[in-house]
């Protein structure tokens, strides 16, 4: 018996709708095609601030932040950045209603020296007006720029080494961080691979201290980035947490959210295409239309200004590792979706977004860690490819970049893939050249561009999906140089692509269409196992309880 | 091994060259004298306005024939005061940081200058360049000709002075970095491997945006 949001296509299902860039196109799939489709959004709690205060007033694993509170202390807030969530949500954002109270809690205790971090580790610089959507304007005209501001990984003053693990993984992480009598970190959990101890470990670190995971070594290990124990990256952010955990008194604040990614006059596209009304089908229709005859510009300038209305669905604080298995809970819960039987195609649309591409255009690079990244690894238990199979997605893949944003993307791409797409090669060749680019880091430092060593993460992301996926076939490119760069093939529609895969699968391959986003994830069982064990469970059974 | 090759006046500094020579117009001996060269000048301006647009080996040359018959002692002596009170303070808020960026990855960091060399050192030595490519003035009897010792250096002359110096330094040039806030300098951005522009104008962004060339700004936070 299938899960609800599981279907099997008949020769009478209507096309899907997918996402291809910023545009929507309908594909006919074949009949006996499985559809993966996203849960409902989890209901968002009623009282979002009573939730806050109750949480930081009885938190797991350590006195109430209250408690820990005393006058001439000092304190650093550390925040999640823009990367999460996607689109970024309405005002206000829960770090904003998370961030208020605090603030709060810290004046009534006589606490003046405290600054607010934005823990960006090797990700661009949020820009004022960004910061004012997501903490609000009382904060930013408060605070901005002397006691809130960005991160810099590269400010040679404003980093601190904290200690090594075992396994010899330096952990240096932001001066005033280190030096704070309590850092409190205050995290917006999209995902099962956000918070737990990648937030400070990660958020707050430099290049020394990324290397020993951001590497092709570690990202080779991940199945899956989501499911944290089978995860090699998160088993080296672990270790290197618990050095973090005995240095510095940390207050983690976790938080998660529903996946109620679209407002009203798009939230059908969340549905399935069997239950659209006559009303959704013409709103479809038009928006199809408008969209393929509205300039590139002002597609993403629609798309991307419209805030997303994400509802808090939990929030917990105290220790990270007694609060992060709750959150973990709630993520898969709103998440995953239990599914039997892995596919020889898998078939998806890109959309316009992702963490790394808020409020820019999403270049090549990004679409290869959409599909070999995060598309991919949206699973516990097995991919939902088989090992070999063929991805078929929908994307323009135009030569694109923002100058700003990327600078150090454009001559990755149109240098190193041009010269090879192996990580390994890249990484022990090139990585260093790029990390040591004083243009690149000036833009990164004064400008708002991803570190110059950031779109070879991006590469070593995809990394395990390249490993196990055979071809992908990109449908409805605009050109063929960028998509062979990105070692991929071309197809002019959606039936000249299955018949490439059939090439390799036979006449009749099995083959999952994954609706995303909204963001879900499956619990896959490969045929003939038994099913998957969520590991969520056994981790926070031995912290103790529910929420 | 690797350098980083800067033009100095609206890069690092938000100063061009007409700012140290209207010191020493000013600054003179007496203030006939001062007055007399500020009329030249004045004089002039026609000229090195027409000459800039037309050609900068040409402006530069136009303007230094304004020293022509300043003493080598004065322009010396003087040339602590341009630094402290018309250089230093132009100094651009990230200029420190990009060179300090630039010496601590190992490269080689020199100065690419139309300005006076004796002005050049004094900023070289503030920002720890290894090298000054700086223009020269000629002296007769201790007095200026206003004439440059050639190379002078602006334009294109700067991409072959780049070229020899990088290759009397036996540096290869696709590892070499330039960065300039000109579209004069295009020829010198043009011939290493990785150009920047800093706070360019609209036709050398939009240049830079076409070569897909990082665009700086060294004037403070964005």
């Amino acid at each position: 018996m299938n899960h609800p949001c599981v279907i099997t296509l008949d020769k009478k299902s209507p096309p899907r709708t997918l996402f291809s860039g910023d545009k929507l196109v309908k594909v006919d799939l074949p009949a006996g095609t499985r559809v993966i489709y996203t849960k409902s959004p989890l209901a968002g709690l009623k009282d979002p601030d009573a939730a806050i205060r109750y949480a930081i007033n009885h938190p797991y694993g350590c006195a109430p932040l209250y408690a820990q509170l005393k006058p001439g202390m000092k304190v650093t807030i550390a925040v999640d950045d823009i990367s999460v969530c996607l689109p970024p949500m309405k005002r206000p954002d829960v770090r904003q209603r998370v961030l208020e109270i605090v603030l709060e809690q810290l004046r009534d205790h006589g606490v003046d020296d405290f600054h607010i971090i934005i823990a960006t580790s090797f990700h661009r610089r949020m820009r004022e007006w960004e910061l004012r959507n997501m903490l609000g304007d009382k904060i930013v005209d408060a605070y901005w720029p002397k006691r809130l501001y960005n991160h810099d990984a590269e400010d040679p003053a404003g980093m601190k080494y904290v200690g090594t693990t075992d396994n010899g993984e330096p952990v240096v992480l932001n001066r005033r961080a280190v030096e704070s009598d309590l850092l409190i970190y205050v995290n917006l959990n999209l995902v099962p691979m956000d918070g737990g101890h990648k937030s400070v470990t990660v958020g707050l670190c430099g290049y020394d201290s990324l290397k020993p995971h951001h590497n092709p070594h570690v990202m080779r290990k991940c199945h899956s980035y989501m499911d944290p124990p089978k995860s090699a990256l998160n088993t080296v952010v672990e270790r290197m947490g618990k050095v973090t955990d005995a240095a510095i008194n940390v207050f983690t604040i976790e938080t998660t959210i529903n996946n109620r990614m679209f407002d009203k006059p798009l939230g059908f596209l969340a549905k399935k295409e069997e239950d659209y009304t006559m009303a959704e089908k013409a709103a479809l229709d038009a928006m199809i239309y408008s969209l393929d005859r509205t300039p590139s510009n002002l597609r993403q300038e629609i798309f991307q200004r419209v805030p997303a209305p994400y509802e808090l669905t939990g929030v917990w604080a105290g220790k990270t590792e007694h609060v992060h298995p709750h959150t973990l809970k709630r993520c898969f819960e709103q998440y995953a979706v239990p599914v039997t039987g892995q596919a020889d195609v898998v078939v998806a649309g890109v959309p316009y977004i992702s963490p790394y591409n808020i409020n820019a255009y999403l270049n090549p690079l990004l679409v290869q860690v959409m599909i070999e990244g995060y598309l991919h690894n949206l699973y516990r238990g097995a991919p939902v490819l088989k090992k070999g199979g063929t991805v078929i997605a929908f994307h323009q893949c135009t030569d694109k970049f923002d100058p700003d944003q990327h600078a150090p993307y454009i001559e990755f791409v149109h240098r190193i893939l041009a010269e090879t797409r192996d990580a390994m090669t890249m990484h022990k060749k090139y990585e260093e050249e790029f990390s040591k680019n004083p243009s690149y880091i000036e833009l990164y430092r004064k400008g708002h561009a991803y570190h110059p060593v950031h779109p070879f993460y991006m590469w070593y992301w995809g990394e395990a999906g390249r490993q196990h996926r055979g071809r992908v076939i990109i449908v409805g490119a605009d050109n063929e140089y960028i998509p062979k760069l990105l070692g991929y093939e071309t197809a002019r529609t959606f039936a000249d692509a299955l018949e490439m895969a059939k090439d390799t699968h036979g006449n009749s391959p099995e083959i999952t269409c994954m609706k995303v986003p909204p963001i879900g994830m499956v619990d896959m069982t490969p045929s003939g196992s038994s099913a998957v064990s969520t590991s969520s469970n056994a981790a926070l059974a031995a912290h103790g309880g529910e929420a | 091994m690797s350098a980083s090759y800067f033009d100095v006046d609206g890069t690092l500094i938000r100063t061009n060259l007409l700012h140290p020579t209207a010191f020493y117009l000013i600054n003179q001996g007496s203030p006939a004298k001062a007055l007399s060269r500020i009329a030249r000048a004045a004089f002039s301006a026609p000229i090195l306005a027409l000459s800039e647009w037309r050609d900068r080996r040409a402006f530069n040359e136009s303007l230094y024939a304004l020293y022509e018959g300043m003493t080598e002692d004065r322009l010396f002596v003087l040339a602590d005061e341009v630094y402290e009170k018309v250089i230093e303070p132009a100094i651009y808020k990230g200029a420190r940081d990009l060179v300090s960026s630039c010496k601590a990855n190992g490269h080689r960091i020199v100065f690419v200058s139309g300005s006076l060399d004796f002005i050049v050192r004094r900023l070289a030595n503030e920002l720890g360049a290894d090298d000054i490519i700086a223009n020269r003035l000629e002296f007769r009897d201790r007095k200026a000709t206003g004439k440059l010792i050639p190379p002078v250096v602006a334009g294109p002359a700067k991409a072959k002075i780049i070229r020899d110096h990088a290759r009397s330094r036996g540096l290869s040039l696709d590892d070499c970095f330039a960065y300039s806030d000109s579209l004069s300098d295009v020829p010198m951005l043009s011939v290493v491997g990785h150009p920047a522009v800093v706070h360019p104008d609209a036709a050398l962004e939009r240049l830079a945006r076409a070569n897909q060339w990082p665009v700086l700004r060294l004037d403070g936070l964005s």
